[in-house]
């Protein structure tokens, strides 16, 4: 009987060890598929996009002919138009987030403002784009311009911005908050002086995700109309005569990377899709650099400081 | 005496201080309750700019025609006029519905490897992986879609009789399912992470196995965190633009099959406004009535969640 038993327990030991083990199978064909499949793609997009990405494909305007073509203007419409966005999310974003975890009383008004944010981040990029073309191009008439561009990407990664700030401000003990206040620091001091500098680094991650989100976004851009062949750069900022800065560069018509990439994916000539392949392999790169940057500041800070 | 009169002149007592900063304090609060409010109004404009103009589109179009089951076309560009929606919500659901079918499962699994059998050094190089992919632009996916998965789906149906066009629901959806695998199996990941230990050490301890102890302990534990991370995907993929306008084309047809090519509602909204659309017409008010729609769906998606994870939600 006991034998029997002992038998009986080692045939269910040895058939859930057997589970164990196709489970470990069925995992690794999952990782084969969530992993591998991306790492192939990303590789055959590099092999293919690296035949075309040379320094005259960097420094070239966009041209009807594949071969002269090249990410200039794109490049440096990117380069103002994440520039605007962050000048305009940046403040705004920690402003919330410090408002919402520093000074908000419980209550239905800090309620409704943080439900409305973690409702926002989940609004489909594309709502974006129509709200920025019902009210900044023709409410504003503020046309195709840099500055809606920038309007519209810093209002989709405003939640981004705002979530970070708060967790990173939640991150700081209380006790530094109480130190600061019995040194008589008024509120804003002490969140000024002591919780924003000790929080900067959760900040700064979360400043960098969004802009690497925004950096990839074509839809919400397309939508207000932003999807036409241009060749020159926006006005420059420096002028020769008084005051010498100039600011109608906002008002400038532009182009940004991703939408230069899908203007030429969606050509049928292969030589097309070549130059999709090489701003794709530069887009790539930026994201995946700024999201680099991101982990490692995270795990930077997260070693430096022991509370 | 005169001594103390002069640090009192020097240095304000900390009333005094108090009393000079607090307008200072009192304005600073107040823009930054401004900048908080700010993202309300976001919400406001985007409903104000939606409903505006969709009203704008029932005062020619009847209820009726838009939500038109019985004979579903939607062309606004032509001259025979249809908008029944569904042609548009049909592609979508499709399109979501391939790429939660490979991403859910997948992206489970690997959440799972991660979190209970996967040792710490593959953990740590993986996770940010997983997150700088999960960065990755949705044009470039679309790339991925039209011009790598697109051509070998088409050699590998061949041989079934199966003719794939290039433009089809099929590829469309499965890149989308690559790109939200990422975000669902990182999400899920925390949430089996956060289970105590003590639980898993207790299935252990009466004789489960690993696989017993994720399944039926480390699973259902963190199951309201894991529903977040599917809702979350599943509204990434009803919302996503780039990847169906290049790879599912963007005519408008009626379909449900994933072999076909047919534009989602975001991608028909980006093919309407990239032309020279006159403001105030009835196709640009088209494209605000779809835009509703697609809000309504992952609101209610989004409100589903909600409701989910509350009611599954363990506490520890």
């Amino acid at each position: 009987m006991a034998i029997e038993n002992i038998q009986v327990l080692r045939a269910s030991i040895k058939k859930r060890k057997l589970w164990d083990q196709v489970f470990v199978v069925i995992a690794f064909i999952s990782l084969f598929f969530g992993f591998a499949i991306l790492m192939g793609l990303m590789t055959q997009l590099f092999l293919q996009g690296a035949t075309r990405l040379n320094w005259s494909f960097l420094t070239s305007p966009p041209s009807p002919r594949a071969e002269e073509a090249g990410i200039l203007v794109a490049s440096v419409g990117t380069a103002t138009v994440m520039l605007v966005t962050m000048v305009l999310a940046v403040p705004i974003g920690i402003s919330s987030g410090i408002y919402l975890q520093e000074y908000a009383k419980k209550g239905w008004l800090s309620d409704v403002i943080e439900i409305n944010v973690a409702n926002l981040a989940g609004v489909p990029s594309i709502v974006y784009g129509l709200l920025a073309l019902g009210l900044f191009k023709q409410q504003l008439q503020l046309g195709e311009s840099i500055i809606t561009a920038a309007l519209t990407l810093s209002l989709l990664i405003l939640p981004v911005v705002i979530v970070t700030t708060r967790e990173a401000l939640k991150a700081i003990p209380q006790t530094l908050r109480e130190g600061a206040y019995a040194i008589g620091t008024s509120r804003w001091q002490m969140v000024w002086d002591h919780v924003l500098p000790a929080s900067a680094g959760g900040i700064l991650t979360g400043i960098i995700v969004g802009l690497s989100r925004a950096i990839g976004e074509a839809a919400p851009l397309i939508t207000i109309g932003a999807l036409t062949f241009i060749t020159s750069l926006p006005d420059s900022p420096i002028k020769g005569e008084f005051p010498f800065i100039s600011f109608s560069w906002l008002k400038s018509d532009f182009t940004v990377l991703p939408i230069q990439m899908f203007d030429w994916v969606s050509r049928p000539q292969p030589a097309f899709q070549l130059n999709a392949g090489a701003a794709g392999i530069v887009l790539v790169l930026l994201t995946v650099i700024m999201n680099g940057a991101a982990i490692y500041l995270r795990i930077y800070f997260r070693n430096r400081i022991k509370w | 005496m005169s001594t103390d009169s002069a640090v009192s002149k020097s240095s304000p007592t900390f009333r005094q201080v108090r009393t000079l900063r607090a307008p200072k304090e009192r304005v600073i609060e107040v823009l930054l309750f401004m900048a908080a409010a700010s993202s309300v109004l976001t919400t406001f404009g985007i409903m104000w700019v939606l409903v505006g103009d969709t009203l704008e589109f029932f005062k020619e179009v009847s209820l009726g025609d838009f939500f038109n089951l019985s004979d579903p076309k939607w062309t606004p560009l032509f001259e025979d006029k249809n908008y029944a929606i569904i042609t548009l919500i049909a592609p979508t659901l499709v399109t979501t519905g391939v790429s939660v079918f490979f991403a859910v499962p997948i992206g489970t699994v690997i959440a799972i490897y991660l979190s209970e059998y996967a040792n710490g050094t593959l953990r740590e190089w993986l996770k940010p992986i997983l997150e700088m992919l999960a960065g990755v632009p949705s044009v470039v996916f679309g790339y991925f879609a039209l011009l790598v998965v697109s051509p070998i789906l088409q050699t590998m149906l061949r041989p079934f009789g199966v003719e794939l066009g290039g433009f089809n629901m099929l590829s469309a959806g499965l890149v989308m399912g690559i790109s939200i695998v990422p975000l669902i199996s990182s999400i899920s990941e925390d949430a089996m992470r956060a289970v105590p230990v003590q639980m898993r050490e207790g299935a252990y301890a009466v004789g489960a196995t690993r696989i017993q102890t994720a399944l039926q302990v480390v699973v259902p534990s963190a199951i309201s965190g894991i529903i977040a991370a599917y809702i979350l995907g599943i509204s990434r993929s009803i919302g996503q633009t780039m990847i169906v306008a290049i790879a599912a084309g963007l005519q408008t047809t009626y379909t449900w099959n994933p072999l076909d090519g047919a534009a989602t509602i975001s991608a028909y909204i980006m093919q309407v406004s990239q032309g020279d659309i006159v403001h105030g017409s009835l196709e640009y008010n088209t494209i605000f009535a779809a835009g509703l729609t697609l809000v309504f769906m992952t609101l209610g998606l989004n409100l589903l969640g909600f409701w989910l994870i509350k009611r599954y939600r363990e506490v520890y």
